[in-house]
């Protein structure tokens, strides 16, 4: 039973294969890093039987301890700090038609998404060794303050995004109750964007938990993040143990992910 | 005359609201990009640093060496090599995702609009996956006693792995592995809109499959082109990570070069003049991009 063959003009010889061959080969070196990450033997490509082995090795070191708690400190931080000033960014760049600077304004707040990472990275060195020097704090600062910067693009887009997509008829309906600029941001407005705010929170905690670039140049010695950490390991000789760490993560990339995907869809 | 004041006041909010996040951006993040530029025109310190005394000496060891003993001037070729390498592979790269990317980014535009966000997801996640996990998972197949290697020796195709990992060739696959999504997400977002009664048309008036691609198709996605490409020339030309891992020490970057001159060359004007050089390179491309895309553009 041949089905009657329709000439369909949306596919083109050649491109669905080639398609389905990208995704497998987007996926397969991710597959096999998860999958190693359960070998019961030492090496990461011998596979020697099924085992937990490597995540408690993982969760029991201390180093990895420390980055992880150092990476979710900054990336809470980072998140919280770069949501709250790029909500506010967006609802002075939208909604009130256009204005003077607000190009200037956009370049500049897209500009963590243009420059090459290196080269902030290197500008952060620069700048903060000299700060470091003449005030002797050498904490955590830096990093938070360094990945609360370029997460803003991050969290400024989904945000702005939402915005576009009100209207503004709720706002002065609120307006026409008498009620306060305050009280209509506070009761009208923000509880509207709320979901492009959780989404713009996400992608910036995303972000800074995945930077290794800046962080690795930025950070005083001790101040391992999980990413930085797994860099430095790579130099030695490797155990699933990695593969593990990378498989934890990728777990919570992917939770986020989903759960974005669901908050920023509820609007259709 | 009261809505030139109403204008302003808008304006005036704008900025004020937007005030914090642009403190933030310029204090960590534009702001030092002009300490680099300062530091490049400045004399290199003794260990590390810089003294502030003016020097042209960061850009001129850009492209030039003298010697230590008769002070003849000579292009310095390592660097060359590198500069060479890193636009290659860019280049490379770009090509590869977009021979990969315009026809996953078809695809999935074809698919029914519920099976098209399933698609979409599965092409995000990559894109926001750890990019050291997806180096690290590359490599793994890649490496000698990997997936790839021993699946070839299995099959009988080869009696001895092959060399792949810490050559340019790694590097390459590592950068078009984890820049494919960035060529998929723009050339979709150019497709979807596409409206494909157009192709109808096009076979309707005799268009083979070739020209209907070639005059049809590419011209309307041709701004979706243009920013994936941006969009993977742009990180690839400025990779760090992804030439460090798979790259091994030899087969440097600019990126891993610049770092270098931060770390054991101690040749900070140096390093500052690469960042400023590789800054400079990115500025032109985004504004022969801008051009491009707003001459293309029929809405003005």
């Amino acid at each position: 039973m041949a089905k009657p063959r329709v000439f369909d003009v949306t596919t083109l010889p050649g491109f669905t294969f080639i398609a389905i061959l990208a995704f497998v080969l987007l996926y397969a070196p991710i597959f096999t890093l998860v999958i190693y990450s359960f070998n019961g033997g030492n090496s990461v490509n011998q596979w020697g039987g099924f085992s937990l082995q490597w995540y408690v090795v993982a969760w029991n070191n201390e180093a990895v301890q420390d980055a992880t708690a150092r990476s979710l400190i900054i990336a809470v931080w980072a998140s919280v700090i770069s949501t709250t000033v790029a909500t506010m960014a967006a609802l002075g760049t939208t909604r009130r038609g256009k204005f003077k600077g607000q190009t200037t304004i956009y370049i500049i707040i897209n500009q963590p998404l243009m420059v090459p990472e290196i080269v902030t990275a290197v500008a952060l060195l620069i700048f903060f060794s000299s700060v470091k020097v003449a005030t002797g704090y050498t904490g955590l600062g830096y990093l938070i303050l360094a990945h609360s910067a370029f997460c803003i693009p991050f969290a400024y887009l989904p945000i702005k995004a939402r915005l576009e997509g009100m209207d503004m008829t709720m706002e002065t309906a609120a307006a026409d109750l008498y009620a306060t600029p305050w009280q209509t941001f506070r009761y009208v407005t923000l509880p509207l964007l709320l979901p492009g705010v959780i989404a713009g929170a996400m992608l910036a905690f995303i972000i800074s938990l995945d930077n290794v670039i800046i962080t690795e140049f930025v950070k005083s010695a001790g101040q391992d993040t999980l990413p930085t950490y797994m860099l430095g390991q790579l130099r030695r000789a490797l155990t699933p143990e990695v593969n593990a760490i990378s498989t934890a993560l990728l777990a919570l990339t992917v939770l986020i992910l989903t759960v974005f995907f669901i908050v920023t869809k509820k609007r259709d | 005359m009261s809505n030139a004041a109403g204008k302003r006041s808008k304006g005036a909010t704008g900025w004020l609201l937007s005030t914090p996040a642009l403190v933030l951006l310029v204090l960590a993040a534009s702001g030092p990009l002009l300490i680099v530029a300062v530091y490049s025109v400045l004399e290199k310190g003794d260990y590390s640093g810089v003294r502030w005394i003016l020097s042209g000496d960061g850009w001129f060891q850009v492209l030039f060496q003298r010697d230590i003993f008769d002070q003849t001037v000579s292009f310095a070729d390592a660097n060359l090599s590198i500069f060479w390498r890193s636009i290659k592979l860019s280049i490379a790269t770009t090509l590869i995702t977009f021979a990969f990317g315009l026809p996953t980014a078809w695809f999935i535009a074809t698919r029914p609009p519920k099976a098209r966000a399933i698609w979409l997801f599965l092409i995000t996640i990559p894109f926001w996956t750890n990019l050291l996990i997806r180096t690290f998972a590359i490599m793994e197949v890649i490496r000698n006693q990997g997936i790839l290697n021993t699946a070839l020796m299995n099959m009988g195709l080869i009696s001895e792995p092959i060399q792949i990992l810490y050559t340019d060739t790694a590097v390459l696959i590592g950068m078009a592995y984890v820049y494919l999504p960035l060529m998929v997400l723009p050339l979709y977002a150019a497709i979807d809109r596409f409206d494909f009664r157009l192709i109808e048309a096009g076979y309707d008036l005799y268009a083979s499959r070739w020209q209907v691609l070639r005059s049809v198709i590419l011209p309307i996605v041709k701004p979706g082109i243009i920013a994936g490409s941006i969009l993977v020339f742009i990180p690839s030309l400025g990779a760090y990570v992804t030439p460090r891992v798979l790259g091994g020490g030899k087969n440097m970057m600019i990126g891993n070069f610049i770092e270098l001159q931060f770390g054991q060359g101690q040749n900070w004007p140096l390093g500052a003049a690469l960042s400023t050089l590789l800054l400079l390179i990115v500025l032109v491309s985004l504004i022969v991009y801008t051009r491009v895309s707003s001459r293309d553009d029929p809405h003005g």
